[in-house]
């Protein structure tokens, strides 16, 4: 059963990365991007999750936490850019 | 931003936190260990100064038991909310950004009011207004005036959960006046 | 968690399967909104809320697997990071979006904010002049 499960997730996770990374291709700004890119962050972190759980271990946890805290401080980096950039064009 | 002492009751939330975390990474949960890491916790919270957070100074658990098992009850139905609504509306999906104004001027309270917005079906936040605390919310699927006051009551709901959480008790006494006018 | 008894064991391995499968398919819903959704607003519904119960399914799902008491800390830790980090990215880049103008105001029924941030602007003496670059910058 476990290999069945396996089968599916890896399936669905794979349409999943392959629905935001079209989303990072097209997206139409910075901001799209960021939020795909969060998105392919936590699709990761789901993947190392299913695999700890197929496979009993929980080698990766702490790899999950740094990618969660990896896309956080990225979208909220970007963000804070993206803001202040704009603000500075206003003013000039 | 002033320094004053703050009162070990009133800090005793952010290091018994902080104790289980430390267990919680180490996954031991034996006394020594436990006393070492609140050993640590002391140690950070006064070398790393953060301004204190306000609590009301009440906790009461009989309401905080449902209220979390309603908010997890809320966070399934949102995904399947959002998941319903890409799959059947998509690109034409309506939304508007709402007003709401909320009674407690806490900060701690308008913060965790934020957050819970953000994560219960169909609102996120987008801009908060601190002097008047009032939260600008993005609706999904928010077609019409009725569905608007409906995500403003919604929001404002769950400010009252979290009032006769851990509000004050002048804010209690008010929210009680209020649903009983 | 007793391993003990096979009926039980083969309850807890159904459960963290079907469990597995569907925070697979939280992802996808995310990945699903992201692409269909309108503008950047939507998406961000899309991005936050699918993902914090995706997480939630897949560690439940492993704390059943792993059948011992000392990891559920571990995982109501990483979990409560998760539900106090993604609000406020998501705060983050809404509020950048907002003041990019990344909306479509033809799909809002109402913006109350927007009366206000013109108010503000027009005390700080801006000309808005955003209508054009807000259709250059996408």
């Amino acid at each position: 059963m476990m290999q069945l499960v396996l089968t599916v997730t890896a399936v669905v996770l794979s349409l999943a990365a392959g629905g935001a990374i079209i989303r990072i291709a097209r997206g139409p700004s910075l901001l799209d991007r960021v939020l795909a890119a969060d998105v392919l962050l936590a699709i990761v972190g789901a993947a190392l999750c299913i695999d700890m759980a197929a496979n009993r271990h929980l080698n990766n946890l702490m790899l999950l936490v740094a990618v969660s805290l990896i896309g956080f401080v990225g979208s909220v980096t970007v963000a804070r850019f993206v803001a202040d950039r704009r603000e500075k064009t206003r003013e000039s | 931003m002033s320094r004053k002492r703050i009162s070990l009751r009133q800090e005793l939330p952010l290091l018994v936190w902080l104790v289980i975390v430390w267990g919680a990474l180490w996954r031991d949960f034996s006394p020594g260990n436990l006393l070492f890491g609140a050993l640590i916790a002391v140690l950070v919270a006064r070398m790393f100064y953060l301004p204190p957070v306000e609590l009301g100074g009440r906790f009461n658990v009989l309401r905080a038991v449902p209220f979390a098992l309603m908010f997890l009850a809320k966070v399934v139905a949102a995904s399947f909310q959002v998941l319903y609504l890409a799959v059947a509306k998509g690109p034409r999906v309506i939304s508007a950004v709402v007003a709401v104004p909320l009674r407690s001027h806490s900060d701690l309270l308008v913060t965790a009011t934020g957050h819970i917005t953000a994560l219960i079906p169909g609102s996120l936040v987008v801009e908060v207004d601190r002097s008047t605390s009032t939260l600008y919310i993005h609706g999904i699927n928010v077609r019409s005036a009725e569905d608007a006051a409906q995500l403003r009551k919604d929001v404002r709901d769950t400010e009252a959960g979290l009032i006769r959480i851990l509000g004050t008790k002048a804010e209690l006494s008010a929210l009680n006046q209020e649903v009983a006018a | 968690m007793n391993p003990e008894t096979l009926s039980g064991d083969t309850v807890i391995d159904a459960v963290s399967a079907v469990f597995m499968v569907a925070g697979a398919l939280m992802s996808l819903a995310a990945a699903v909104g992201l692409l269909r959704f309108p503008d950047l607003m939507t998406r961000m519904h899309a991005a936050t809320k699918p993902q914090v119960l995706g997480l939630f399914l897949l560690l439940f799902a492993l704390g059943l697997q792993m059948r011992s008491w000392w990891v559920w800390p571990v995982l109501v830790v990483a979990w409560i990071f998760q539900l106090l980090t993604v609000p406020v990215s998501a705060h983050m880049v809404g509020r950048a979006g907002y003041r990019t103008k990344h909306l479509h105001p033809e799909l809002l029924s109402t913006d109350e904010l927007e009366a206000v941030v013109q108010q503000a602007a027009g005390k700080r003496g801006f000309s808005d002049d955003d209508g054009d670059e807000a259709s250059a910058g996408r």
